[in-house]
């Protein structure tokens, strides 16, 4: 706005205060930004300092700070998961496998060589997600009775691969619309069918697409708990309710649950912290597309 | 933009597909398809049928016998109960406000984390990180780590401010569980918008710059269009799973006290579990569902805008 007048009082001293102020409103949003990231962070944060207490340092007023810290509450936690950490994990990737199979073919069919109404296939595909399955429940529960599959990890893979499929084909979808055509032209010139088309041209291109989905899909049933708690006991028992078991009906317990809620959420914490960047874009591109 | 140009080969294509495609051609396309719509057809819709049979018969768990028929009386108690009117009432206020204050601060952490400041990275991964936690896990902390009238980090933390051991959990359920939902998903509102803004063509700023528009304007008028299908598809997954919560209501306040944080999920775990009432559960589930079919009407138009806007913007 003043540029005219600032270049005749002289352009160095000037561009210099310029520069300044634009450095000091850098400063003071990333002032802003890091407040704002700490403070949202606090309870993940307080959660793992809690959990490294001692349970009589746990439970002070006022909180404390400072202690000498233990992994005592770890040991306890890590003796007791053994079973529960084997059926999230069996039924977490178990289900990823199973909604990436069938995933990536529905996809194809919905973007390269699109069927003929595939604007209404995805819209059924999303529209079985706002159907609340909290409504299904005890039918559901009287349907894997009478299947016997109550209580077994075959129920959870079965109904996590169901939870997350329509927002992996959307996603999946999403990343193959982004293959050039002329590669898929050049594929089919070639002699390619359709199977080498995805094999050998679309699968390596939409690689890292296909991670983002997967990661996505691990989140969601690795932290599910509404169909764990209501259709499995003991034998297909998952993270989530081992956390809940760790909470005991007396005594003092915030630093073993802390140390139980650090030790159920870390993995996924960890992999989304490696793989942040294809979250945003995986969510970016299934938001868009 | 190629992403844009890319979709936009993909669906000319699909206008311009061959006339003569014959049956062949038509079953080679479809068959991919099929393995999934068939699976989801038969995991999803069939529980949702089996629904419907039992919200016509009385049938619970304790009572010996198994389920006959009852006609309508499952849906008569369903609307006299007043419990059932409080919790979707509950579940929409929830959703509702979780879902619009995750968004308005999604969106000023994204306008945030847009700009270059030292650790820009370390600040992104702070705050995606409740997205990350397992509900579960963050319930819990909240709810005795953090909240615990005695113990509790907010507390102290508030305790300058003239807060004294305060019992949220107990004087401001509701509040606190709808804190922790808005915890929970505004990173996710964050890094769909972040996405929006990265995707922002920068020669546009630019131009706005040059043409001596203010920040502000040039927020309202370029960017805030840019991000309308980046936050109204953030607002409709957002609900989607917001409108199931479950976890927060069943382990921060176990639905009270009395109901005043029982929304319909919880009320429908109760009803299973506790009151082994099925046919009542199934005829309050059949009522959810077609509420929910209402409002996913109008969601599944905005989707239709959005592809819309894909196409029209090609």
């Amino acid at each position: 706005m003043s540029a005219a007048t600032a270049v005749r009082r002289g352009p160095g001293r000037v561009s210099g205060r310029r520069r300044a102020r634009e450095l000091s409103g850098k400063v003071g949003w990333g002032i802003v930004a890091w407040v704002v990231a700490i403070a949202f962070f606090l309870p993940v944060l307080w959660m793992v300092v809690t959990a490294f207490k001692p349970e009589s340092a746990a439970e002070t007023w006022p909180p404390k700070f400072v202690f000498s810290p233990t992994l005592s509450e770890f040991r306890l936690v890590f003796s007791g998961w053994g079973p529960y950490v084997t059926h999230s994990v069996i039924a977490t990737v178990g289900s990823t496998v199973l909604v990436l199979l069938l995933g990536i073919p529905a996809a194809y069919a919905l973007s390269v060589h699109p069927v003929a109404r595939w604007r209404d296939g995805l819209f059924f595909f999303i529209s079985t997600k706002m159907l609340p399955i909290v409504a299904a429940i005890g039918p559901l529960y009287v349907i894997a009775l009478k299947t016997h599959l109550l209580d077994s990890i075959w129920l959870l893979i079965i109904l996590y691969t169901a939870m997350n499929l329509p927002l992996a084909i959307w996603m999946i979808r999403s990343f193959m619309l982004e293959v050039p055509s002329e590669l898929l032209e050049a594929a089919r010139l070639d002699g390619a069918g359709r199977i080498r088309e995805i094999t050998s041209v679309i699968l390596p291109i939409v690689s890292p697409g296909l991670v983002s989905t997967a990661l996505i899909c691990v989140i969601f049933a690795w932290n599910e708990l509404f169909l764990a708690l209501n259709l499995t006991v003991t034998n297909a028992a998952t993270m989530p309710m081992f956390l809940i078991s760790s909470v005991p009906q007396e005594g003092l317990y915030l630093a073993h649950l802390s140390a139980a809620a650090t030790v159920a959420s870390v993995p996924v914490i960890i992999v989304g912290w490696i793989a942040q960047r294809s979250l945003v874009r995986g969510l970016a591109m299934g938001a868009i597309k | 933009m190629t992403a844009v140009e890319a979709g936009a080969a993909a669906t000319t294509q699909v206008g311009i597909r061959p006339r003569g495609a014959g049956r062949r051609e038509r079953w080679q396309r479809r068959l991919p398809l099929l393995p999934a719509l068939i699976y989801i057809i038969v995991v999803t819709q069939i529980p949702f049928v089996v629904t419907l049979w039992y919200s016509f018969q009385s049938y619970f768990w304790d009572v010996p016998g198994g389920a006959h028929f009852n006609a309508l009386s499952n849906y008569r108690l369903v609307f006299t109960d007043a419990v059932f009117r409080g919790s979707l009432l509950r579940s929409v206020i929830m959703t509702a406000i979780s879902v619009i204050l995750a968004m308005i601060l999604g969106v000023a952490f994204a306008l945030l984390l847009d700009r270059k400041f030292f650790g820009r990275g370390v600040v992104r991964t702070l705050i995606i990180t409740p997205f990350l936690v397992m509900p579960a896990a963050a319930s819990l902390v909240w709810r005795d780590p953090m909240l615990d009238p005695n113990f509790g980090l907010l507390n102290y933390l508030l305790e300058p401010f003239g807060v004294h051991h305060v019992a949220w959990l107990s004087s401001h359920a509701l509040g606190s569980v709808i804190v922790v939902m808005i915890w929970q998903w505004t990173p996710f509102m964050t890094l769909i918008v972040l996405a929006g803004l990265q995707s922002q063509p920068s020669d546009t700023l630019e131009a706005a710059k040059v043409d001596g528009a203010g920040a502000l304007a040039t927020f309202r008028e370029l960017t805030l269009p840019h991000l309308r299908p980046y936050i109204e598809l953030g607002i409709l997954l957002g609900s989607i799973y917001l409108v199931n919560a479950f976890d927060a209501v069943r382990l921060m306040t176990n639905g009270g006290p009395g109901t005043s944080t029982t929304n319909l999920p919880f009320f429908l775990y109760q009803k299973v579990n506790y009151a082994f009432d099925v046919g009542g559960a199934a005829a309050a589930g059949v009522v959810t569902v077609i509420l929910t079919i209402i409002v996913a009407t109008f969601a599944l138009r905005m989707f239709a805008r959005v592809f819309q806007f894909e196409e029209g913007g090609v």
